[in-house]
Parts: C-alpha cells; sequence; structure tokens
C-alpha cells in the first residue's frame, strides 16, 4: 500500500501555564491510500490537537511543536507556510466537531462550499464552481442542492451543515480527509448516516480518512487501523478487528468495555 | 491571607488600568476633599491687578479675566462636576435598575409598555433630553442633576433588565421559585446580587459620562450659576482667552479629561476583574 | 420585507411616544403661553380672547392631536418671542447641523475602520498598545474641550480656517464645507476612538471562532480570513453602534455650535430655552428625534442585509 502521511515522534507542548503541559507524546502514524485510520481517547488525549498539527493549524505562539509530519515530500511542521497553504482545503481537508458553529454565519452555502477552489484552482470558472458546488453538494445527500447553494447555515439542521461541512472539505478531492469528531455534537440517527457518507466518499473517491472519535463502536464500523489514545500518549494501535477482539491495553479493555451492548435475547 | 485580599492583590499587578483608574481618582477625590476646606484664595475674589496671569508660584493654575486664582477655582469647579456626577449616576442607576428589573422579571404587557417609553428616551441623545428637561425646570446645578439623572435612566434599565432576562431562567432561581421565595425577594435577594459586576463597571462608565454630559451642559450655560462654575463652565469663560493665557483655557480643561480619565480606567479595570 | 414593516410600525410607535413625552414636557409647565406670548401688562379680556384663539382651553388630548397633526404637516407654531412660524427659522439651519453631523460620521467611519483593523492585526504590538492608550484618552476629552484646542492649533496657529469666520452654504459652499471640517472633527475624535475600540474588541473575538478555523483550514491567508471572513461578522455589533453614534453627533452638534460660533440650530434652541420659547424648543426636539428614529430604522434596514440570521422567525 502506498504510504501518503507519515507523522513521526510528534510532540505537542503548552505553555500558557508557569510549567509547560504536554498535549501529545511521540505520536506516529502511517495513513495509506484509501485507508481510515482512527484514533480514539477520552477528551483531553491529544487526538484532536494530533489531528490540528497534521491539519496546520497549531499556530499558537504558546505552543511548541517537534518530530515530523511528512507530506507530499515536505515537512507540515518545518516547511513554508506558503508550501502549507497550498495543501490545506485541497490536499488536506478537515471538518470539525461542531457543524453549528464551523460555517460562516453570514455567508451563503455556495459561497463556503466553493471557497476550496477560488483559492487554490483560480483558473475555474465562475460558472464550473457553482455547478461543482451543486454537484458536490448532492453527492453528499443534499437533495435539494439548488436551492441549499442560496441558503445560510441558520437555516440548516446540524446534520446538513456537517454534509455542507464534508462538500466543502472535499469540493478539491483531497487526498485525505480529517475528521475530528464529525458526529460527536449529532443526533444518533444523523450519526450514521454522516458515517455512511464517509464511507461512500472513501470508496468513490479514493481519500484516506483519519477519524477521530471518543465513540469506539463508531471507529469499529468504520476503520481498518485503530490508534488508541490515553494521556497525549498511544496506548494501542493496530487493525481494528485485532485491536477490539484482542485489546492488549488495559484502558483499551476498559474503552471495549464501556461499549453498550444491544441484548437482543432478551424480552422487555 | 483572604481570598477577597488575594483576588485584590493580583488583579491590581495583572490589571494595569485599575491601578491608573483607583491612582487618578484617587488623587481627584482627594485634592476636592481639600478644597472643601482649604483652597489657596477664595475661589470667587476678584482682583483687578492680577488678571489673566500665566502659572506662577504664587498662581499654580494662573488667574482669569477677573483676577480670580484658577486652581482655588478648579478644585472648587470640580466638587460640583464630582457631585453632579455622583447624583446623576445615583438617580439614573436605582430608578434604572428598579424599572429594569420589575420589567425584566414580570415580563408581559408591563414590560412592553415600559420599554416602548424606554426605548423612546433612548432614542433621544442624553445631552437633548437633559436640555428638554433643563427648559422645563430652569437653569441651576440642582435641575442639571435632576435632568442628567432623568436621562440616564434608560441605560441602566435597558442593562439590568438584560441581565435579569439572563438570570431568570437559571436553575437557582427555579430552585429558589420552588421553594416559594416572594417575588420581591427574589429579585433583590437572589437575581440582583448576581449581576453586580456588570453593574459595577456600568456604574463606573457612568461616571465617566456623567462627567462628560455636565461638563457639556455647563459649558452651554445651563449649569450652576456664577459666580460659582463648574469646570465646563469655566472652560466657556476662558475660551475667548486661549491666545492670550492658554493656562486658563488648559488647566481646567486636563482636569476634565483626568476625572474621566480616571473613571474610564476604573470601569475598564472592574470590567476585566478576574 | 414583513421585518422591513415590523421595523417600520415600531419606529412610528417610538415617534408617537416621544411625541407625547415632548408635547406633555411642554404642556404641564406652569405659565399661561397667552400671556408669554402678549406680555404681562395685556388685559385679562385679551388674554382669554387669545386663548380661545390658541385653543389653549381645549382638553389635552385634543391640543395634542392638532398639535402633532399640524406638525406632521409641516407645521410647526409660531414663535412666542418672533410672531413669527417657527419653520421659517429653523428651516434654513438644518443643513448647517446635518453636514456637519454627516461629515463627523464620514470621518469616522473613514478613520476607524482602518485603524481598528490595522490595531487587531498587531494585537499586542507596540503601535498597538500605543493607539489603545491614546485611544482611551481620546475619549476623556470633551468635544469641546478639543474643540477648543482644534480652534487653537487649526485655526490660530496653522492657520487652516478663521474662527468665527463661518461661511454659510449659501454664500461659499466650499469655504462653509472647509470651515465646517474641523467643527466636525472635534465632534468626530472620541467617536473615532470609540469605534477603533469596539471593532478591535469584535475583530479579535471572531478571529477566534470556530469558522475562523475552517477558512485558515482551506488555504487561507491571514488577510483573506480577516476580510473575506471575520470582517463582516465582526461589523455587525459596530453597525449599531455607529448609527447611536450617528445620532449623538447631530445632538453633539448643539455644543460644538457653540465652541466655533456657528449659526446653526443649536443657537436658536439654545436662546429659545432661556427666553422659554416652546413653539421652538418642541419644534427642534422633534425634529432631532425624527432624524435619530429614521437613522435607527435605517441601522435595522443594513442589519437585515449584513445578518442574514435577523428577522428570519418574521418571515
Amino acid at each position: 500500500m502506498e504510504i501518503i502521511l507519515d507523522v513521526t515522534d510528534l510532540h505537542i507542548e503548552f505553555h500558557d501555564h508557569e510549567s509547560p503541559e504536554v498535549a501529545v507524546e511521540d505520536f506516529d502514524l502511517m495513513l495509506g491510500k484509501s485507508e481510515i485510520v482512527g484514533i480514539v481517547g477520552e477528551s483531553g488525549s491529544g487526538k484532536s490537537m494530533s489531528a490540528l498539527a497534521i491539519a496546520g493549524l497549531l499556530n499558537r505562539k504558546s505552543l511548541t511543536k517537534s518530530g515530523r509530519i511528512m507530506f507530499d515530500g515536505h515537512d507540515l511542521l518545518t516547511c513554508d507556510r506558503k508550501v502549507l497553504r497550498s495543501y490545506q482545503g485541497d490536499e488536506i481537508s478537515i471538518i470539525f466537531q461542531e457543524p453549528m458553529t464551523s460555517l460562516n454565519p453570514v455567508k451563503r452555502i455556495g459561497w463556503q462550499v466553493e471557497e476550496p477552489l477560488y483559492i487554490h484552482h483560480p483558473e475555474v470558472t465562475k460558472a464550473e464552481r457553482k455547478q461543482r458546488a451543486i454537484e458536490m453538494l448532492r453527492a453528499v445527500g443534499l437533495d435539494n442542492a439548488e436551492d441549499v447553494y442560496f441558503m445560510y447555515p441558520h437555516e440548516l439542521s446540524g446534520g446538513m451543515r456537517q454534509r455542507v461541512m464534508i462538500a466543502a472539505a472535499m469540493i478539491g478531492n483531497p487526498k485525505i480527509l480529517i475528521a475530528d469528531e464529525p458526529t460527536t455534537a449529532l443526533d444518533v440517527t444523523v450519526q450514521a448516516q454522516i458515517v455512511e457518507l464517509l464511507k461512500k466518499l472513501n470508496k468513490e473517491m479514493g481519500t484516506s480518512i483519519i477519524f477521530i472519535s471518543h465513540d469506539l463502536s463508531l471507529v469499529n464500523q468504520i476503520c481498518q487501523r485503530v490508534i488508541v489514545m490515553q494521556k497525549g500518549n498511544i496506548v494501542e494501535s493496530g487493525r481494528t478487528v485485532d485491536v477490539f477482539s484482542r485489546p492488549r491495553d488495559p484502558y483499551t479493555k476498559k474503552l471495549i468495555a464501556a461499549i453498550p451492548k444491544i441484548d437482543l435475547s432478551e424480552d422487555r | 491571607m483572604s481570598k477577597a485580599r488575594q483576588d485584590l492583590k493580583r488583579n491590581i499587578k495583572e490589571n494595569p488600568y485599575l491601578l491608573s483608574g483607583a491612582i487618578i481618582t484617587g488623587i481627584m477625590v482627594l485634592v476636592i476633599i481639600i478644597g472643601i476646606f482649604w483652597t489657596p484664595y477664595d475661589p470667587t475674589a476678584m482682583n483687578s491687578a492680577d488678571k489673566l496671569q500665566g502659572m506662577s508660584l504664587r498662581h499654580p493654575m494662573g488667574t482669569d479675566n477677573m483676577g480670580r486664582d484658577v486652581l482655588s477655582r478648579v478644585m472648587y469647579g470640580s466638587r460640583i462636576t464630582l457631585l453632579i456626577a455622583i447624583g446623576t449616576v445615583a438617580i439614573g442607576s436605582v430608578v434604572g435598575t428598579i424599572i429594569g428589573a420589575l420589567t425584566g422579571y414580570f415580563g408581559g404587557m408591563f414590560d412592553e409598555v415600559t420599554m416602548r417609553i424606554i426605548d423612546a428616551l433612548f432614542a433621544f441623545p442624553s445631552i437633548l433630553l437633559a436640555l428638554v428637561i433643563v427648559s422645563v425646570f430652569g437653569t441651576g446645578w440642582i435641575q442639571l442633576l435632576i435632568s442628567l439623572g432623568i436621562a440616564f435612566v434608560p441605560s441602566y434599565a435597558r442593562i439590568v433588565r438584560g441581565e435579569v432576562l439572563r438570570c431568570r431562567n437559571m436553575d437557582y432561581v427555579e430552585n429558589a421559585r420552588l421553594q416559594g421565595v416572594s417575588n420581591l425577594r427574589m429579585i433583590f435577594v437572589h437575581i440582583l446580587p448576581n449581576i453586580k459586576g456588570v453593574m459595577a463597571s456600568s456604574i463606573m462608565i457612568g461616571f465617566n459620562n456623567a462627567v462628560l454630559a455636565e461638563a457639556g451642559l455647563s459649558y452651554l450655560g445651563v449649569g450652576s450659576q456664577p459666580p460659582y462654575a463648574s469646570l465646563g463652565k469655566m472652560l466657556s469663560d476662558a475660551q475667548q482667552y486661549m491666545f492670550t493665557t492658554p493656562s486658563y483655557v488648559l488647566c481646567p480643561g486636563i482636569v476634565i479629561v483626568l476625572m474621566v480619565l480616571g473613571f474610564a480606567f476604573l470601569g475598564e479595570g472592574i470590567s476585566r476583574w478576574k | 420585507m414583513k421585518y422591513i414593516i415590523k421595523k417600520l410600525g415600531m419606529m412610528i410607535v417610538t415617534l408617537l411616544v416621544v411625541s407625547i413625552c415632548v408635547f406633555l414636557a411642554f404642556n404641564v409647565i406652569p405659565g399661561d403661553p397667552a400671556l408669554r406670548m402678549l406680555g404681562t401688562e395685556a388685559s385679562p379680556e385679551l388674554v382669554e380672547q387669545t386663548r380661545q384663539q390658541m385653543g389653549l382651553n381645549d382638553p389635552l388630548l385634543v391640543r395634542y392631536g392638532r398639535w402633532f397633526i399640524a406638525f406632521i404637516q409641516g407645521d410647526f407654531g409660531t414663535s412666542y418671542n418672533y410672531k413669527v412660524p417657527v419653520k421659517g427659522m429653523v428651516i434654513s439651519k438644518i443643513p448647517i447641523t446635518l453636514t456637519m453631523a454627516v461629515i463627523a460620521f464620514l470621518l469616522t467611519v473613514l478613520i476607524s475602520i482602518p485603524l481598528g483593523i490595522f490595531t487587531a492585526k498587531h494585537e499586542n504590538g507596540v503601535l498597538d498598545r500605543i493607539i489603545i492608550v491614546f485611544n482611551q484618552i481620546i475619549m476623556a476629552i470633551p468635544p469641546f474641550f478639543s474643540g477648543i484646542l482644534i480652534t487653537f492649533i487649526f485655526g490660530m496657529i496653522f492657520r487652516l480656517f478663521t474662527p468665527g469666520g463661518f461661511v454659510s452654504y449659501t454664500a461659499n459652499f466650499g469655504k462653509f464645507l472647509q470651515y465646517l471640517f474641523f467643527p466636525s472633527l472635534a465632534i468626530a475624535l472620541p467617536k473615532i476612538a470609540m469605534t477603533v475600540k469596539m471593532l478591535r474588541g469584535s475583530l479579535i473575538d471572531e478571529a477566534g471562532k470556530d469558522y475562523a478555523r475552517t477558512a485558515y483550514s482551506r488555504g487561507n491567508k491571514t488577510d483573506g480570513v480577516l476580510y473575506r471572513h471575520v470582517l463582516k461578522n465582526a461589523m455587525i455589533p459596530v453597525i449599531t453602534f455607529l448609527g447611536m453614534a450617528l445620532a449623538d453627533m447631530v445632538a453633539g452638534s448643539i455644543v460644538i455650535e457653540q465652541v466655533f460660533s456657528i449659526p446653526g440650530i443649536s443657537r436658536i434652541l439654545l436662546t429659545s430655552i432661556s427666553n422659554r420659547d416652546y413653539p421652538v424648543v418642541e419644534a427642534i426636539i422633534m425634529g432631532i428625534a425624527i432624524i435619530v428614529l429614521l437613522v435607527n430604522f435605517l441601522v435595522d434596514v443594513i442589519y437585515r442585509i449584513v445578518d442574514p440570521r435577523i428577522g428570519m422567525e418574521d418571515e
């Protein structure tokens, strides 16, 4: 399998308080083409920090990063901002936990979905951008795409907004999509639809996905491989099937045991 | 050491606005208090031999066009300005708080009607509202105080109403209600103490605005009447001597600026209190 | 559309409330207007006859109705002191006061928005800190004092205008504007400082929100995030403030006209107040209130255009 992203020894430290706080330590990740890798852990485990670092979104002054994030022959941690920007939104996209606030409230949906094309592919004409945006909106399951194109975020439900976020993330046909707890803020039924959508896009467009979640059962549904994190460290990683059937780390065992099981044999 | 003292210490260290505001306001208040008991000269004593003097040891802020000592007049004038500001804020905040708390708490038709009137008053720039009231009641510093007080009611009513609306549906209020606490007790014991932070900083900003408004109105001549003058009136008298005796204009002006600045910094400091 | 009609309705209701307040304020004052017009030596019969003519014996509500209807038809009553229609006294002064307010408003917008953006972009930089301190001081200077200082600096030292040498807009429009620039600057200064402070805070707030992070994740440059995403959101509270500031500027011009001895609305208002010439005061106050309410209405409309979330529940 062709490796498209190689993260080694990623180390992130905050300096907000008097003693530095380690958010991520010795994080390694290899992502293959068209692969879906899950990162699980509770809040504060460093999973989102690692994702933001890969997406190039950790730029606070009170923070140090070391290690390497190799993509397309560049180290995203040390490369020129210009190079990093040329990947962001085009080759590497990210969607967030809060679809309610992650879209700009005063811009039309169409404008926001088209934006990556506008930034990275100025050669695409306006009419073509619109056409592709509507196609993309349809591909993420918004049937009335022509109407949605002219709507504002507050006119859509949470699930629809997350679909819009996905459409904007996928319009440039990226190599990597980082999904940072994409379903946490959504209803359970909508969660399943979003996971199905991500699976479908992965299959049809060949995009690799880093799927971050605290919900092991979701990870089990979608990911080929999984990384379990606790307090900034990787405690276990491997093929999802293996980790689920033979967890080695006690923390992983606890997480698995915590998944609610539906016992169909019991009468209610 | 108590937690309150630790809080104060940390805030003073990390919050330069609070410290500089307290220092400036402290000095101003000190000078005003001294002025009650002692001024270098009688603020109304004229001296035709000493007209329009610049700054000197004998007259640190110079003299005015009638030979009166500007420092003494500034000490007296800032007392009037401060008193009017205190009165204005007291009337505005007390009446405004009562109106805002009642309308916010009870809501309904009463709220609708009261807020329409408050909005109508709010649409008026406060200086204009004060001018209307002064033209009804006549000129003088007490009239000015009442006018400005009324003009300041709408803004406090709005702030308090908003805060009460926010608190009204919080869990602790619901709890108190379930325990059968009476409405008035609910407002004054359970809700109002929770908005003291917001009130403290809006009262400081109120002082700041009141000093500015008072200065503007007494500049127009509707405040305290001669021979006593508040700072604004002094400036309007002094204006024509700007070229010949700059100190006569600059001193009262700078004192107004310092007074406003002190309150502004205190307000800023309190709103940043952590 | 429904939203705009609703706001228009609210404006009319507020206007009615204002007019009732103004009317009541000037009709509960002790003193007989007929006596004021005729002077104290007039015979009681003549006073009574005048009272009849002026309709002062009618019930309050009837008098209010008559006054309000006349007012919206452009009849502002007759001055007690000069015995001439108020309209003629006031109307030629309005352009002076309004021009000043408009210049002050333009100065505020043109200076404060770029400055606000600059300070937010260089948050905690040296220039930012200097501007913040400077801002605080400017906000503490009453406009009439800065007016006096401007007169001294630009009028007497640099001789860019002649203090007291106001030129009417009918005589020489260019000279008129040139003279009004300086009083307008005095009115604008504190508003500029407040707007810079507000826009800076609002921009920094908005830049920390989730959608700004999304914008970065799409490969936007910092300027792209700022101008394409954050600015419009950050302007929403600033627009409200600017609307209120414009209303304040109209009122603030009363003081500034005195400083620069401009024969505008303010002079008539102040003399009318001290002469208790109430029809004139009523007309001017109502006039300013109408301007203020119109500005507020305009702000609501602009709001609706900038922020699509506003007024949704109405449509």
